[in-house]
């Protein structure tokens, strides 16, 4: 049914129709609304035979999802910034013991300086941790993707991450299509557990793995995510024949036919970078948008074919690794190897910096004329970075960073965008 | 034609409610529509935006609303603190809750040039202490914006209210919006209304 609302009741209704049976809540902004919506569900009857817990910390909730995952519930958790680093170890033992949990990020920076606003640094931090990551671009998307994720995680036995903008998706208002509960049951079976905690059948899950197999072990998480990169466009297709819509997937192209400049994306952004492509376009600029569905696995193959015959490849990230720039540039350009083309990094919307229309416009002309370089970041202040870098020549005992800036920008409540 | 409104106010004024409720009005007449709040720090009393943008196709954007057509200002003392004018585009609507004009307010220079039809003051916190007995102005002033700038119909913004303020709440916030509608649309039409 066709609804008018907030993007956290979606994916909360929409979790509901996937028949969890153990959700644990801890909340942290701007996931809250998620985890709310749902214990309300739970309390008055809507959501059947679940149960919620509310848990301690970040690190129980995931810790309980595993304990209750093993035992063969269906199990969901939702998270954001310092949480999922605060639940990190049990991040990687929920991968490594193959439980298919999944779990809603509420994308948000991480501290310090600490920010409540949108960027991609939490799940990039655990990119590497066994998870598949799957990135939404719209509210309909972000609920749509959580009935794929638990057919896909199910069918793996894989944990999978949704990850969800924070704000610009979890507390925008949007239209969303949300499916009826005979569609969705008909789409996602009831769980059938490939490993199972049962006191008919004892077993014992978590072994200490020594040399002569831990190796074997984390390769098997490694098959599992390339068994993924077959099965995630299945299940999108299977998804769209059902649904009636185009929702994951592994990787999506938007007026890349004859593009010779092609902006890679993932995320929210994408429908800014959409209709900024258009303009362009209008004024003969051949680009268009490669949008990342599955950050991992990360679809090299795919990618490959989408960007290979382009003169140029612009990534725009809402993370950075400190100290070389692009996180997802890396993939992209791994993807391209031994393909000659010239390939820019841009990092963008840091902590909730805004990434407008015009910015990208600005940053699409520079990119034609071959005038980026290799790391840029976009709408940085830099007279701002200059500042507080000669304060720290001036004297050693400059203060702290965030404290300094601050009280340089003075009323910033009053400022627009 | 994407029409955009951005909303200005304070923490706890119920800004964010306001742009929900005017995406949850252009919902119901069949449109596109899209309301977030901005990313600005959100206290009580700090000065707080969200914006709403609504269209007859699908909306990709996400960038703030930058180049609004039409202000919603629910609290008048931010006229001179913050940049509220900022990118509101040639002919666009302003509709400020106060009991004062333009003049009064001391932006009558800026808007000289304005369509005035299309500027409106309209008591909106009196409104809400008669029919809702708080001094949220929200309601109230989508009534207004129905009147000012016809984008929408107030029977639509009186739904919206209802579906995010259930029962009698939401029905006295209906009252306020609807004797806000009243006020605003004598005013910009000229008329003197019962």
């Amino acid at each position: 049914m066709l609804k008018q609302m907030e993007g956290s009741l979606a994916v909360a209704q929409t979790v509901a129709l996937c028949r969890p049976e153990v959700i644990c809540a801890y909340p942290i902004t701007p996931q809250t609304h998620i985890v709310e919506g749902l214990g309300e569900m739970v309390k008055d009857g809507q959501l059947k035979n679940c149960e919620f817990i509310n848990v301690e910390s970040e690190f129980a909730a995931l810790s309980v999802a595993i304990g209750a995952s093993a035992a063969g519930a269906r199990s969901y958790t939702a998270t954001a910034s310092q949480g999922i680093l605060f639940m990190a170890e049990a991040v990687y033992n929920a991968a490594g013991l193959g439980l298919p949990i999944v779990m809603t990020i509420g994308n948000r920076a991480i501290g310090a300086p600490i920010n409540i606003w949108n960027d991609h640094s939490d799940s990039m931090a655990l990119r590497d941790a066994g998870w598949i990551q799957l990135f939404a671009e719209t509210n309909q998307e972000a609920a749509d993707l959580h009935i794929q994720a638990f057919r896909l995680a199910e069918e793996l036995s894989c944990p999978v991450m949704v990850c969800v903008d924070g704000f610009i998706l979890t507390h925008a208002y949007d239209r969303v299509d949300i499916p009826d509960q005979a569609e969705v049951d008909a789409y996602l079976p009831p769980f059938e557990p490939v490993q199972v905690m049962d006191c008919s059948e004892p077993v014992s899950i978590g072994a200490m793995v020594g040399p002569e197999a831990f190796f074997e072990v984390r390769y098997l998480q490694h098959h599992k995510q390339q068994r993924a990169l077959e099965l995630i466009p299945q299940l999108a297709a299977e998804f769209e024949k059902r649904f009636g819509r185009d929702s994951g997937g592994l990787i999506r192209s938007y007026r890349c036919d004859d593009a010779e400049t092609i902006v890679v994306a993932l995320g929210s952004l994408v429908g800014t970078v959409k209709d900024a492509v258009d303009e362009a376009r209008a004024g003969g600029h051949r680009i268009g948008v490669v949008s990342i569905c599955s950050f991992r696995p990360f679809p090299l193959k795919e990618m490959r074919a989408a960007l290979g015959r382009a003169k140029r490849v612009v990534v725009l990230e809402k993370c950075m690794a400190v100290g070389i720039g692009g996180i997802v540039s890396d993939g992209v350009r791994k993807s391209l190897s031994g393909i000659q083309l010239k390939g820019y990094t841009v990092i963008a919307g840091l902590g909730g910096r805004a990434i407008t229309r015009q910015s990208l416009l600005a940053l699409f002309g520079r990119a034609l004329r071959d005038e980026l370089d290799e790391l840029n970041f976009l709408d940085l202040d830099w007279d701002i970075v200059n500042r507080e870098l000669a304060r720290g020549r001036q004297q050693r005992r400059a203060g702290p960073t965030a404290e300094n800036i601050l009280r340089d920008l003075g009323q910033v409540a009053a400022r627009i965008a | 034609m994407m029409f955009q409104v951005r909303i200005h106010g304070r923490g706890g004024q119920g800004v964010v409610s306001a742009a929900e409720m005017l995406s949850l009005a252009a919902f119901d007449e069949g449109r596109y529509a899209q309301a977030f709040p901005s990313f600005g720090s959100e206290r009580m009393g700090a000065p707080v935006m969200a914006f709403c943008r609504f269209d007859d196709k699908e909306i990709r954007t996400r960038e703030p609303v930058l180049e609004p057509d039409a202000l919603i200002i629910q609290d008048p003392t931010l006229l001179h603190q913050v940049n509220l004018f900022s990118g509101l585009r040639p002919g666009g609507y302003i509709l400020i809750n106060s009991t004062r004009s333009f003049d009064e307010l001391g932006i009558g220079d800026f808007v000289r040039n304005f369509d005035h039809r299309h500027l409106c003051t309209v008591p909106a916190t009196e409104l809400a202490l008669k029919h809702v007995g708080r001094p949220l102005p929200n309601a109230a002033l989508l009534g207004g914006f129905a009147a000012i700038s016809g984008q929408l119909q107030l029977e639509a913004v009186a739904k919206a209210i209802q579906e995010k303020f259930p029962g009698k709440v939401g029905a006295a916030n209906v009252a306020a919006a609807r004797a806000a509608y009243e006020l605003t649309f004598a005013a910009v039409n000229g008329v003197a209304h019962a």
